[in-house]
């Protein structure tokens, strides 16, 4: 297995050991950037390559997301394996969503032997505002008791049942989190929670408030948690006025302020794109001036090309330090 | 709420009454479905057979869409609707309202185990009572040592 991880390692830009190059950034004091990949609704890799090579350079990792907003695509192992060799370290996204706890061991188990270097867990959306609404929600386990059972398996290297691994798996473990979801006054111990369970590194929401994501990030610091955890800020482009729309009324959990929706209204029409990425970048920068935050996670759905460009304009280059 | 946890504490009347009822399954089914009718009234109880009502200010988990255990879900609205059915308040929200409201909200930082499946549909008052909810979630937050994840489970039935 070990040997599989190296060769897994070797792939990656930056290896550094054993740890894979997201960990060694982390740990490093890096301001990290990763970025968010779809596999596609179709069993052609070919998409993924291209988002991918777009990226490689620009960001220490990727994540591949499983089946998001609930809707069914290539598996997210299969697509973290694509970005591998392609050149970039994957973040598997797994859910509580379709699987029971024995699915979920076993993908968890998979992903170690395949040699994928990090796994970010979540409780997943309902299928209800999914492309298959008449599908049976699973959720055997919270994104708290999936957690658990990941470090379990690695650092115990035992199942749920008890049974012991002849070879564990060896990945870096991260959770989200939302810290505009109320109880607002909640989500610091529950990512608390997350790291009591596992986490070792979290990515959040869209931040589009930034004052609102200090107070949050406040508690937590308050808690002493981003000393245990690496705390990664989502941020993302909006590139049209329909983006808006979808991201404000049908994307559980994102919360956008009146001031960004403003600017993103008040530009002329061919200007929304540019007048989002500069919102975008404008976010980047105040977030990297603010203690306790270790990178961003970049989310630009269908815009993924775009990225490089944003990180330009918000003066991250690869190798960037973060705020201390 | 509080006071009904109080009255429903272990002894060994109690217990006595749990491995009576444990061992007549007619007996245990009319005692189950008067749980059931006063836990549904009350709670919206689901039966999961594993009672977190103590620790979630007792608003039910299960009435979660994805029920969860550990807290809620990322996608609650600003208003405070569940992410999945708008016209109704997140079940986690009440939780912590009606938790931080009595001093109880350190409850909600217990880390919950996952549930055994099998136990659907029966009595919680009667596992309580035996003794086999005492480590459905971790005595403290987790964070000063790792908590163990393992609920010994009882390969085959019970």
């Amino acid at each position: 297995m070990m040997s599989q991880v190296r060769q897994a390692a070797a792939i990656a830009p930056a290896p550094a050991g054993t740890r894979g190059a997201l960990q060694a950034a982390l740990e490093g004091g890096a301001f990290t950037v990763t970025a968010e990949v779809g596999p596609p609704r179709s069993a052609d890799t070919e998409a993924i390559r291209r988002k991918v090579a777009a990226l490689r350079g620009f960001v220490t990792a990727v994540n591949l997301t499983d089946n998001q907003s609930a809707m069914a695509r290539m598996a997210n192992w299969a697509a973290s394996l694509v970005a591998m060799a392609a050149g970039v370290p994957p973040i598997m996204q797994l859910t509580c969503r379709d699987r029971n706890r024995i699915m979920l061991q076993s993908e968890l188990l998979a992903a170690g032997a395949m040699g994928i270097p990090n796994i970010v867990v979540m409780t997943g959306d309902h299928p209800r505002f999914g492309d298959h609404p008449d599908a049976k929600p699973v959720f055997d386990l919270d994104s708290i008791g999936l957690l658990w059972v990941a470090r379990t398996l690695r650092d115990e290297g035992r199942l749920m049942s008890g049974r012991s691994l002849a070879v564990s798996p060896d990945w870096f473990l991260g959770a989200v989190e939302n810290p505009f979801a109320p109880p607002l006054s909640f989500r610091a111990a529950r990512l608390g929670k997350k790291i009591a369970a596992g986490a070792q590194f979290v990515q959040t929401q869209y931040v589009f408030d930034v004052e609102m994501f200090g107070r949050w990030l406040a508690q937590v610091r308050d808690l002493g948690l981003d000393d245990r955890c690496h705390i990664i800020a989502g941020v993302g482009p909006i590139m049209s006025l329909r983006a808006l729309d979808h991201l404000q009324h049908r994307v559980p959990g994102v919360y956008i302020p009146h001031d960004v929706a403003r600017r993103l209204l008040a530009v002329p029409a061919g200007q929304t794109a540019d007048e989002g990425m500069k919102v975008c970048a404008e976010i980047i920068g105040e977030l990297r001036r603010m203690p306790g935050v270790a990178g961003i996670h970049m989310i630009a759905t269908g815009n993924e090309h775009r990225i490089p460009d944003i990180l330009q304009l918000a003066g991250v280059a690869a190798g960037a330090t973060r705020a201390h | 709420m509080y006071l009904l946890h109080h009255l429903l504490e272990p002894n060994p009347a109690y217990r006595r009454l749990a491995s009576f009822l444990a061992g007549r399954p007619r007996l245990n089914r009319l005692f189950t479905g008067a749980e059931r009718m006063v836990k549904q009234e009350l709670f919206g109880c689901r039966m999961c057979g594993q009672c977190a009502l103590p620790a979630t200010g007792y608003a039910c988990p299960m009435t979660c869409p994805k029920q969860l255990r550990n807290g809620p879900c990322g996608g609650v609205g600003m208003d405070g609707s569940c992410e999945v059915y708008p016209d109704r308040r997140c079940v986690w929200l009440m939780a912590y309202e009606r938790a931080e409201a009595r001093g109880r909200a350190a409850d909600l930082t217990l880390l919950q185990r996952p549930i055994d499946q099998r136990r659907w549909d029966t009595s919680s008052w009667i596992s309580y009572w035996q003794g086999r909810d005492e480590d459905l979630a971790t005595g403290d937050n987790g964070l000063a040592a790792a908590a163990p994840l393992s609920r010994p489970v009882r390969a085959g039935g019970e």
